[in-house]
Parts: structure tokens; C-alpha cells; sequence
């Protein structure tokens, strides 16, 4: 669509970076949701790497020195949040909860990814019969409800309930299983679309092998969607961790903290009026989520240049801005033709 | 007001991508096509849940292992035909599912179709509920946010409607309970009626198992307003989640509509811009939120299984649930195949009514 700038200079690395690039692009209302998401997201990040010096106490601690924690007690000096029916402190579960979902995140999104994009990679370049059965796969689990494939994969893995590691692994799993077809369709659609362009044709004409062409020349133009894909599958990953923690299917609590599966514990509290157990971790969650998402939800948005708010006529435009890809508003639509 | 800037901009994708589509091929091929397209949805999903809840072992083992001695336990797992090869089980089990068995669970000796047909109600129920909260509060909102466009009432409601996303249904549920049952008292804590109107439920003639239809039609009151006051709060959990996209989709198409050149033609002429955004660009933005509401039905489900459990919600999804806890395999994968068959039925439908609104989308 626009004209190919053949000889632009290349901005520093820093500038050219997924967030911050978009944080240039963006005025007014859409920076403000951006930055707010940059911190929040920032704030969890910085909780789960420094849990251990933020928790006044271990994650699945019921007393120290003075004795035995109480149970269902009121926020107080000692306990900043309360403490559960369990006993457990319920700031420490807080913060160390951070740390079980960005764990999961990391291990779900990377490996749903690292499919995703292979698969996606290899389906639309080379099509023919392999690319009709993974889409007619991809297509079939996409349209599954997420949580109940989440579930039975995490029967499978774990029968349930587990250790910190095969927690981790088993909701990642589910997850990775849940997301995998995302990023195939995407990736997909986008190979197809770079694989009639004319670089990939003269690199043909050339002599480059398929694997230097796909992983050369399309690889790098086919992910440029992944930020935005990787921001809105992390609150995902967070989400239906929290579900499988909820019905009883997430980590056990003497393994690692959980959001869901305090709130899940915190349920049957709510009826006798004790709130300090199911809030705290309900608002960590919903926090997190929401700076995940807003600042997915920016790059979307600034990436759509028929949504991206315009800097005022008369103010300079920035130079070298280029028009942006054209996203649809779902990435998971970009599959759809 | 610089507005004709924008103009000359908009849609540089809409046009293009969607010429792709082949030429000809009326509405019926699209049906058929579509119909048939449903066949491999449900049989990849029914072997992928098959093979994956098999290599587990066997499902009787699983809910009665340790229960029952061994050779009892081998009796029972030889009676049910579970130490045949897998394959022979697999195409049984295809066998069965055709001639609509779906399996009896193991826990109470139910068959699973009957599970559905109990049960199957009170989510629909939910699901109806939840839709219409979602229609109510998404589309208005999201008109409003369109023709506030960039201002603050448009910054509040997208920020209200990413909140609506991020919010998880068990814990919009929790903070529900917890203020309208719990601290103000407005509403019931849980379930579906109070157990009176539960029972007059159940002793109706012919009931369609949804509440508020059945009260309605026997024209009794008391209960209606029972039913109504335990379905307001999971309606708004489960709502909620979903108003979140609506908004945001009829956000997004009005503003994509309001740039057009008919719409500037009409406000060139003198309509207002309430008009405009309430006759003229509100319409053509309609046709997304249709299609984009076949993806929301697995959402909903999947936000029904948590609403369910959260407010003992007694349908299908809090039913699972009670088989999962219970390691009843055989029921979770009857669920589960039926909720698949379920969903891709209801995406066949919502793909044809979209087809019949916008003929670009046949193919």
C-alpha cells in the first residue's frame, strides 16, 4: 500500500522497541492508557521478581516466632491483609502469587509461541495437505471453550492437583495447547500473505533455500503482530490459570500461591461477611490484568491507523512515522479470510 | 472543526481483503458447506478428548481405585469393556455417539444425555440471562463511547469495558455476593429459586426448565419474583464479561461507520449527530457484533461453568465440576463432547444468520 522507503534510517535499537516505539506514536488519551499499563504491568513484574523481600512471610507459612497464625482474622498490624480459614497471611499470597502467574505466563506464552510460529511458518508456506489438517485442527480447537480444554488437558497432565513444578506445567500446558492455535492462524495469514510478495520471489529467483527464505525473510516480517499478541495472551494465561485454580484443578497452596484457588477458598467466607480474603487477591488479579490488557489493547489500537487518535493539523507530524499494518481489531480474526 | 482531514483515510483494508472471495455459489451452498463443516469440528474435538482422557488409564480405576479390592476392580473394568485395545474402544465409542449414547457416568449410573436434558436448562437459562445483560449494557455504551469519541465519556467507558474483560466472573461473583447478598441483603447469596419455588417448578406440567418462562406461562407471580431476584446477580457476573467486548466492538464499528462519506452527506444536510449515530451509522455496525457473538457463545460457557460454581448455579457446568471432583471421567467426557457438539451447532447457526444480513461474508 505505501510507497517502500528504500533508504530510511534506522532509528537506535531502543526506539525501535515494541512498547516504546508505540509510546512515541501515541498522543493524548491513548498514552495515558499505555503508560498506565506500562506500570502496571511494571509493578507485577517488579512483585513477582522481588517476592521473597516484599512477602513478610512465606507463601505457605502458618506461624513464626510469637506462634501459630489465626485463622479468618481481620487485617491488623501484624497481618496488613488478614489471614485465611487456612492461617496463611493473606498480603504474603499476594505478593508470592505474582510469581506463580508470571511463571506460568512465561512457560505458556514461550511455548505456545515457539508452535504457534513454527507451525504457523511452515502451514502457509508450504501448504498442500499439511496446511488443510492443521487448519481444520486449529480451527475445530479455537472454537472449543478455552476452560474446559484447559481442564482436561490438566486432568491429563497432573490428575489434578500437584507440585509447584507440575502445577506450573500442567496449567501452562493447557494453556500453551488453548493458545497454540492463535498464534498458528496468525502467523499463518501472514505467511501466506508475505509469500507473494516480491522479495520472496526474487529471493527464490536467487537460489535461497526454503528454510533461509521462511526463516530469513518471512519469519521477521510475519511476528511483527507478537507483542500485541503476547500482551493480550498473557492476561489470558493469568485468567484461566485463575479458573483451573478456582475449580480445584490449579496448584496445591503448599506448593505455591494462587490467586484462583485462594478465591476459590474464599467463596464459602463471603456468606459469614469476611471480605479481606477474596478481595486482596481478586483485585491483584484483576490489576494485573487490566495493565496486560490495556497495554495490548494501545498497541492494537495505534497499530490501526483508522483508530490511532491523530496528532492535531498544524502540529508537525513525526518523521518517518510509517502508516502502521493494518491489524483488524481481533488479531485472532486475522485468520479469518 | 477539521473533520474532512480524516476522511480521505478511512478503510484502507476493508475494500480489498474482502474481494477475495470466490464469485458465485447462492445462499444454499453456503449452508451446505457450512453444515457439512461442522462433521470435522466435532470429530477432531471428540478424538482429541477421547485419546487424551484414555491415556490417563482407565476411567473406573480412576474414580473407584483404592475403593474396591483389586480383583473386583478387574471384574468391573473387564464388565466395561476397558481392557480392550484402545482403537476397538475409540471406534465403539464413535459407534455409540452416532446412535446418540453418550455414555452412562459412573459416580450415580445416569446416562449423559439425560445429564443434558436436566441440566441443560438452568445454563441456558444462565446463558439467556447473561446475553441479554450483555446486549443491554454493551451496545448503548458503546454508542455513547462512538459519539464521544476521544473525550472523557468515551475514555470512562473503555476503560469500564477492559475492567469488564479483566474481571474474572468468579470474582465480579465474589464481590456481588458480597455486597448486594451479604452487606445490603437485596438479593439471595445462591442458587437458582428458593426451595418452594423450586418445587412448585418441578411439579408443573410439561416444563420448558427454564424458570422465568415457566412461571411466567403459569402466571405465577410470587415465583417469578423469587426467580428473578436469585438470576439478577450471576446474570450481571456472567453479563459483564461480555458486555466488555460488545462495547467495544460497537465502539469501534460506529466510529469506522460515522467516517463515511454518507454519514458526512447526512450531517451536511442538517441531521444531528444523535441521528446520525442512533439511525445511520448504528446499523451496518450491527453485523460484527452478530458474527462475533458465535465466538462468544464458547466464552460464555466457559464463563458458565465458573458463574455456575460460584453462585451453586445448578446446571451443566456446576454439574462437571461435581464430576470432576468426583473423578467420574466417563461423565466429564460426556459433558464435554455434548458441550462441543453444543458450540459448533451454535457457531453453524450464527454463521448463517450473519450470512443472511451480509452477503459478502458467503463464500
Amino acid at each position: 500500500m505505501s510507497t517502500p522507503q528504500l533508504t530510511r534510517a534506522k532509528e537506535p535499537l531502543f526506539s525501535r522497541l515494541p512498547v516504546i516505539s508505540h509510546l512515541k506514536k501515541s498522543v493524548g488519551l491513548q498514552r495515558g492508557m499505555l503508560i498506565v499499563g506500562v506500570v502496571l504491568s511494571g509493578i507485577f513484574l517488579l512483585t513477582s521478581i522481588f517476592a521473597p523481600l516484599l512477602a513478610p512471610y512465606g507463601y505457605s507459612q502458618l506461624s513464626d516466632d510469637s506462634g501459630s497464625f489465626p485463622t479468618q482474622e481481620a487485617p491488623s498490624a501484624k497481618h496488613l491483609l488478614g489471614t485465611t480459614v487456612g492461617g496463611y497471611d493473606v498480603l504474603s499470597r499476594v505478593v508470592w502469587g505474582s510469581q506463580t502467574a508470571v511463571t506460568v505466563i512465561i512457560v505458556s506464552v514461550a511455548m505456545s509461541l515457539f508452535l504457534g510460529v513454527v507451525l504457523g511458518l511452515l502451514s502457509g508456506y508450504f501448504g498442500g495437505w499439511l496446511d488443510r489438517i492443521l487448519v481444520v485442527v486449529a480451527d475445530a480447537i479455537y472454537a472449543f471453550p478455552t476452560l474446559l480444554l484447559a481442564i482436561v488437558i490438566s486432568i491429563v497432565i497432573s490428575r489434578g492437583q500437584s507440585s509447584f513444578w507440575g502445577g506450573i506445567f500442567s496449567c501452562a500446558f493447557s494453556i500453551t495447547v488453548v493458545f497454540v492455535p492463535q498464534y498458528f492462524r496468525v502467523i499463518r495469514a501472514e505467511t501466506i500473505r508475505l509469500k507473494a510478495e516480491p522479495f520472496v520471489e526474487s529471493a527464490k529467483v536467487l537460489g535461497a533455500s526454503s528454510v533461509r527464505i521462511i526463516g530469513r525473510h518471512i519469519f521477521k516480517n510475519a511476528t511483527r503482530t507478537l507483542p500485541l499478541m503476547f500482551t493480550l495472551n498473557a492476561s489470558e494465561a493469568i485468567l484461566t490459570l485463575a479458573g483451573l485454580g478456582f475449580l480445584g484443578f490449579g496448584i496445591e497452596p503448599t506448593s505455591a500461591a494462587e490467586w484462583g484457588f485462594d478465591l476459590n477458598k474464599a467463596l464459602a467466607d463471603t456468606s459469614s461477611g469476611i471480605w479481606w480474603t477474596g478481595v486482596f487477591p481478586g483485585v491483584a488479579m484483576v490489576l494485573t490484568v487490566l495493565g496486560l490488557t490495556l497495554v495490548g489493547e494501545s498497541i492494537n489500537d495505534l497499530n490501526d491507523p483508522r483508530i490511532r487518535g491523530r496528532k492535531r493539523a498544524g502540529r508537525t507530524p513525526v518523521p518517518g512515522t510509517p502508516a502502521g499494518p493494518e491489524l483488524p481489531a481481533n488479531p485472532a480474526e486475522a485468520g479469518k479470510s | 472543526m477539521t473533520t474532512l482531514i480524516d476522511v480521505p483515510e478511512a478503510e484502507p483494508g476493508i475494500v480489498a481483503p474482502k474481494s477475495k472471495s470466490k464469485a458465485g455459489g447462492g445462499l444454499g451452498r453456503y449452508i451446505v458447506i457450512r453444515f457439512f463443516l461442522i462433521i470435522p469440528t466435532v470429530f477432531i474435538l471428540v478424538t482429541l478428548v477421547f485419546f487424551l482422557m484414555r491415556v490417563i488409564g482407565d476411567p473406573i480405576t480412576a474414580s473407584q481405585g483404592g475403593r474396591l479390592p483389586p480383583d473386583v476392580l478387574a471384574q468391573r473394568i473387564h464388565d466395561a469393556g476397558y481392557d480392550r485395545p484402545v482403537l476397538v474402544q475409540y471406534f465403539e465409542y464413535l459407534g455409540q455417539l452416532i446412535t446418540g449414547n453418550f455414555g452412562t457416568t459412573i459416580t450415580d449410573r445416569r446416562p449423559v444425555l439425560e445429564v443434558l436434558t436436566t441440566f441443560g436448562a438452568a445454563t441456558l437459562e444462565l446463558s439467556i440471562n447473561a446475553l441479554i445483560v450483555a446486549l443491554a449494557v454493551g451496545i448503548p455504551f458503546g454508542l455513547i463511547a462512538a459519539q464521544h469519541r476521544d473525550k472523557a465519556p468515551d475514555a470512562l467507558l473503555r476503560f469500564f469495558a477492559i475492567l469488564c474483560y479483566a474481571t474474572p466472573v468468579f470474582f465480579s461473583g465474589l464481590l456481588l455476593k458480597l455486597t448486594f447478598s451479604v452487606w445490603l441483603g437485596w438479593f439471595p447469596v445462591a442458587g437458582r429459586a428458593s426451595t418452594l419455588t423450586e418445587l412448585t417448578m418441578s411439579a408443573l406440567a410439561a416444563p420448558s426448565g427454564i424458570y422465568w418462562l415457566d412461571a411466567l406461562r403459569s402466571g405465577n407471580f410470587t415465583a417469578l419474583g423469587d426467580i428473578v431476584s436469585h438470576a439478577v446477580l450471576p446474570a450481571i457476573a456472567l453479563g459483564l464479561l461480555t458486555a466488555g467486548v460488545f462495547l467495544r466492538l460497537v465502539r469501534t464499528n460506529v466510529i469506522g461507520t460515522l467516517g463515511k462519506d454518507y454519514i458526512e452527506a447526512g450531517r451536511s444536510r442538517g441531521v444531528s449527530e444523535f441521528r446520525l449515530v442512533t439511525k445511520h451509522a448504528y446499523k451496518p455496525a450491527l453485523i460484527p457484533i452478530i458474527t462475533v457473538m458465535g465466538l462468544q457463545i464458547a466464552l460464555m460457557l466457559g464463563g458458565a461453568i465458573l458463574t455456575e460454581t460460584t453462585f451453586e448455579w445448578k446446571g451443566l457446568g456446576y454439574q462437571l465440576v461435581q464430576y470432576l471432583n468426583a473423578r467420574d471421567f466417563v461423565a466429564v467426557q460426556g459433558i464435554v463432547v455434548l458441550l462441543a457438539i453444543i458450540v459448533a451447532v451454535t457457531n453453524f447457526i450464527v454463521d448463517i444468520i450473519a450470512a443472511l444480513i451480509d452477503p459478502r461474508v458467503r463464500y
